[in-house]
């Protein structure tokens, strides 16, 4: 891969060989580069988890919180200052589990910030416990007998909630993970990309080989404008759709509040606030 | 004519009771409105049930030719609308209460237990005048009439307050306090027995000019003038009020204000704001806030600066939700995992509420770490009048820079604080990291760099310490008895005191309960008698005088029954511990 200016020399990850967060890494950065992202410009926002850490391989602005909770803050990053690009990035555990409240409610506010959930329907760091995306029947030393609960559906949850962009990608393939992460940075509005990803250590079921037999690419056909298709399509789960399945251009989170101006380049309007004070008379 | 003075001050205490959604709280605001404007002080407290119809809800005025500073047991005149609600607060009728009601809301036990109940059909009053829902405004005539209020000045606020309904609704509205005034004037020419007041002697100009406002209102307003950019907040008695008016006044100020799905949320949002260079607010009450007990933690890990108010009421659990308390300065004092500095305030008065919430922003921006403001349903929906703030020497003190390309977010200095760079401004970049890190920001488990940087960020107590919150101190210094109390009971214990009128007491009231003030840490080391007060069960701050100083209070005066001390208590308690 070629070298871009969010490199950090030397850099070791503290992921195993063969996982998928390796080529999530490159396939952003890839995208950072090819859309001229500035590293001083960017902010990431992650929660807490193995795919979670990887702002701390990229050299740029990063807000590494807590577990569940890398949307809120991205949220009101990009409302303080919405000249900056804003990645809220994480696992299907911190997303959709810990973080599912928050991921419903950002959906709703439309802020134009891209979230990437590394989907591998397992939990890594923990040690191969069932995520809210793992299979019926996954079996993990918790879920002794199985999953027995419904799969969470993050395609069919965000176009239900008429997210702006939802897309699916399969990091078996770089390339167009890459341009499909592009789609969704250049696109205004909140933009969800849940990138299926191999754990080599603990999902022993879903892995590069079940992905690719399980998967294939929306046809050049398909019109992600319509919701209702995008739905049939997120609700097909014989064989997994990859691609845009929706996208739906509304006004922003910040463009429908009230300021756009950064808040460290704001001043008080002290003689406004005197005559609200004086209004109370 | 026979009038009766109020026996225990130059002020009358009336208290409104009935349902919600009788009209209550509208009743309220044009009384309090039209006796600030006719020159009087008043001081309005409410207490009331969680539901949004029914109940038995009351709210005490006390309207007064000099300044009030809380509620009174007392009540010289009483205007029950149904009779539950009159029943409800029967213990507080004495021999001195009038009442004036309809037949139906006076039982005879509560008729004989009071100085004189005078009977007024105020429904059929109005709906002679086309509606029952104007008996409110033939109260309101009739009340003013009694205290000799211009109704000039009713008719102005009636006109201002209803002027968005229409001229038909503003005309019915005055008709019908016209109507109250008259039957007030037929009251008085009948040479009944009726309570008054003294006459607003020369200060009037002065408290016209006041302003009149409650204290959810004075937090937001400081919270404005500490230059907020972004409240997200999830409703929560009695903290609602706050996000409400910064709601309101969003656009104008050009503020972010976002209801958000919950207060994990809100903090974490308030977060994120601060980090990108805004300043932030979190608004909740103690059970909201539990939630954002892990991002309170965070702030101190990533030392970004947050301000967290808390509109206390009692707990655990969902405890009395629109009810008072104090119970909330060791959750505070204890909030978030691990160990870091944090500044707790506790305004004493809607003057402290305005200008400590100002303050909050500025702190938080220096020292970099948590800052919470502690008010209480009694504090937030108080209403008085104060004189108006004076935002002239308030600034909004920035300790952003601007980064350098080598720029570290934690570089180790002797004073703790690391200055503090924005994503986007200046060329260096801006890493934060709830998880350990080093000067970088970056994940480390070198437990060297972890004792640095545990020592970097409690160093910044010491700063913190250095730049306390003066306390208020009333009486003699060398009075041998000090009696200390924090937050909301400012104006309960200045008033009781005053009465008491003794030279043995020392009072000591602290707008900012952590860090202790040093002067406070040494007046309480020289108190023959430590009397500590405070509206919970367990004596939250004398516990924290007592880790301190090791100096044990020698009597605590507690209440946590739900309702805010009175002055006849506080009196009457000081007295049984003196």
């Amino acid at each position: 891969m070629k070298k871009t200016c969010f490199d950090i020399e030397g850099m070791e990850t503290a992921w195993c060989p063969g996982c998928g967060d390796h080529g999530i890494l490159n396939a952003i950065k890839t995208s950072f580069d090819n859309l001229a992202i500035k590293p001083g410009n960017l902010v990431m926002v992650s929660g807490i988890g193995q795919a979670a850490k990887i702002p701390q391989y990229f050299k740029t602005n990063y807000f590494n919180g807590l577990h569940g909770r890398a949307l809120p803050p991205a949220v009101a990053i990009k409302a303080s200052n919405p000249e900056l690009t804003v990645v809220a990035e994480s696992g299907d555990g911190d997303m959709y589990g810990e973080g599912g409240n928050h991921f419903i409610h950002t959906i709703r506010r439309n802020p134009d910030i891209t979230n990437i959930v590394h989907n591998n329907m397992v939990y890594g760091l923990t040690k191969g416990q069932a995520s809210p995306t793992s299979q019926r029947g996954f079996v993990t030393p918790v879920q002794v007998s199985g999953v027995m609960s419904e799969p969470f559906n993050p395609i069919a949850v965000a176009i239900a909630l008429d997210a702006s962009f939802v897309a699916r990608a399969f990091i078996g393939d770089q390339e167009r993970t890459s341009e499909i992460i592009e789609a969704a940075i250049t696109h205004k509005g909140y933009a969800l990309v849940d990138i299926f990803q191999p754990c080599p250590s603990f999902n022993k079921i879903n892995t590069y080989k079940w992905f690719r037999e399980n998967t294939y690419y929306l046809e050049d056909s398909f019109n992600n404008s319509e919701k209702l298709a995008a739905m049939e399509k997120a609700l097909q789960t014989d064989k997994l759709p990859l691609g845009i399945f929706y996208k739906n251009e509304k006004p922003t989170f910040a463009e429908n509040s009230s300021t756009k101006t950064p808040g460290y380049k704001k001043t008080v309007d002290f003689n406004r606030l005197n005559k609200v004070i004086s209004s109370l008379r | 004519m026979a009038f009766l003075l109020p026996k225990n001050g130059p002020d009358i205490s009336i208290v409104l009771s009935g349902e919600a959604g009788q009209g209550i709280n509208t009743l309220e605001t044009l009384l309090t409105h039209v006796a600030k404007l006719s020159g009087y002080h008043v001081f309005s407290t409410k207490e009331y049930m969680s539901r949004v119809r029914g109940g038995s809800n009351s709210t005490s005025i006390r309207i007064s030719p000099e300044r009030v500073y809380a509620a009174v047991d007392r009540i010289d005149l009483l205007i029950p609308l149904t009779a539950a609600s009159a029943e409800r607060i029967k213990t507080r009728v004495t021999a001195d209460t009038l009442i004036i009601a309809e037949g139906k809301c006076v039982s005879e036990a509560l008729s004989r237990s009071s100085g004189g109940f005078i009977e007024i059909p105020f429904t059929k009053t109005a709906k002679e005048l086309g509606k029952s829902i104007y008996s409110n405004q033939v109260i309101l005539g009739l009340v003013a009439k009694l205290l000799a209020f211009d109704m000039d000045i009713l008719e102005e606020k009636l006109t201002t307050a209803f002027a968005t309904k229409g001229e038909e609704v503003v005309n019915s509205n005055i008709r019908a306090a016209r109507t109250g005034y008259d039957l007030g004037s037929a009251l008085i020419s009948e040479e009944k027995v009726l309570p008054t007041i003294k006459k607003a002697s020369g200060n009037h100009s002065k408290v016209t000019e006041e302003i009149l406002l409650n204290g959810a209102e004075a937090v937001s307003l400081g919270a404005i003038a500490g230059g907020l950019d972004f409240i997200a907040a999830y409703p929560m008695s009695p903290s609602t009020g706050v996000l409400t008016f910064l709601s309101k006044h969003a656009e104008e100020f050009g503020i972010v204000a976002e209801q958000c799905e919950d207060e994990i949320a809100g903090i974490n949002m308030a977060l994120g704001a601060w980090y990108a260079g805004s300043r932030a607010l979190a608004s909740t009450s103690g059970g909201g806030f539990v939630l954002m007990e892990e991002g309170v933690s965070l702030a101190a890990m990533i030392e970004t600066p947050v301000v967290i108010h808390i509109a206390q009421r009692p707990g655990p659990a969902t405890g009395l939700p629109t009810r008072t308390e104090q119970g909330d300065l060791e959750l505070a004092l204890y909030s978030g995992h691990g160990e870091f500095p944090r500044i707790i305030l506790a305004p004493g008065s809607l003057a402290e509420a305005f200008y400590l919430t100002q303050k909050a922003f500025n702190l938080a921006d220096k020292y970099q770490s948590p800052v919470f403001i502690l008010t209480d349903q009694y504090l937030v929906d108080t209403v008085t009048n104060t004189p108006a703030f004076d935002t002239d020497a308030l600034q909004v003190e920035r300790h952003i820079v601007e980064t350098e390309a080598d720029y570290k977010r934690y570089t180790v200095t002797d004073s703790g604080l690391s200055p503090r760079g924005i994503p986007g401004y200046g060329r260096g970049l801006v890493m934060v990291d709830s998880d350990e890190h080093d000067e970088e920001g970056r994940i480390t488990e070198d437990m060297n760099v972890r004792t640095t940087m545990v020592d970097k960020r409690l160093r910044k107590l010491d700063l913190i310490k250095e730049d306390i919150v003066e306390p208020t101190l009333i009486g003699n210094k060398d009075a041998g008895t000090v009696l200390i109390a924090w937050g909301s009971t400012l104006g309960v214990v200045r008033e009781a005191l005053t009465r008491i009128n003794t030279k043995q007491i020392l009072f000591v009231h602290l707008s900012q309960p952590y860090p202790l003030h040093k002067e406070v840490l040494a007046l309480v080391n020289g108190a023959d008698k430590l009397l500590v007060i405070e509206g919970n069960a367990t004596g939250q701050l004398a516990r924290l005088i007592k880790l301190e100083t090791a100096r044990e209070a020698d009597a605590l005066i507690l209440k946590y029954n739900g309702l805010q001390f009175t002055v006849e208590e506080v009196v009457r308690r000081i007295g049984e511990a003196l």
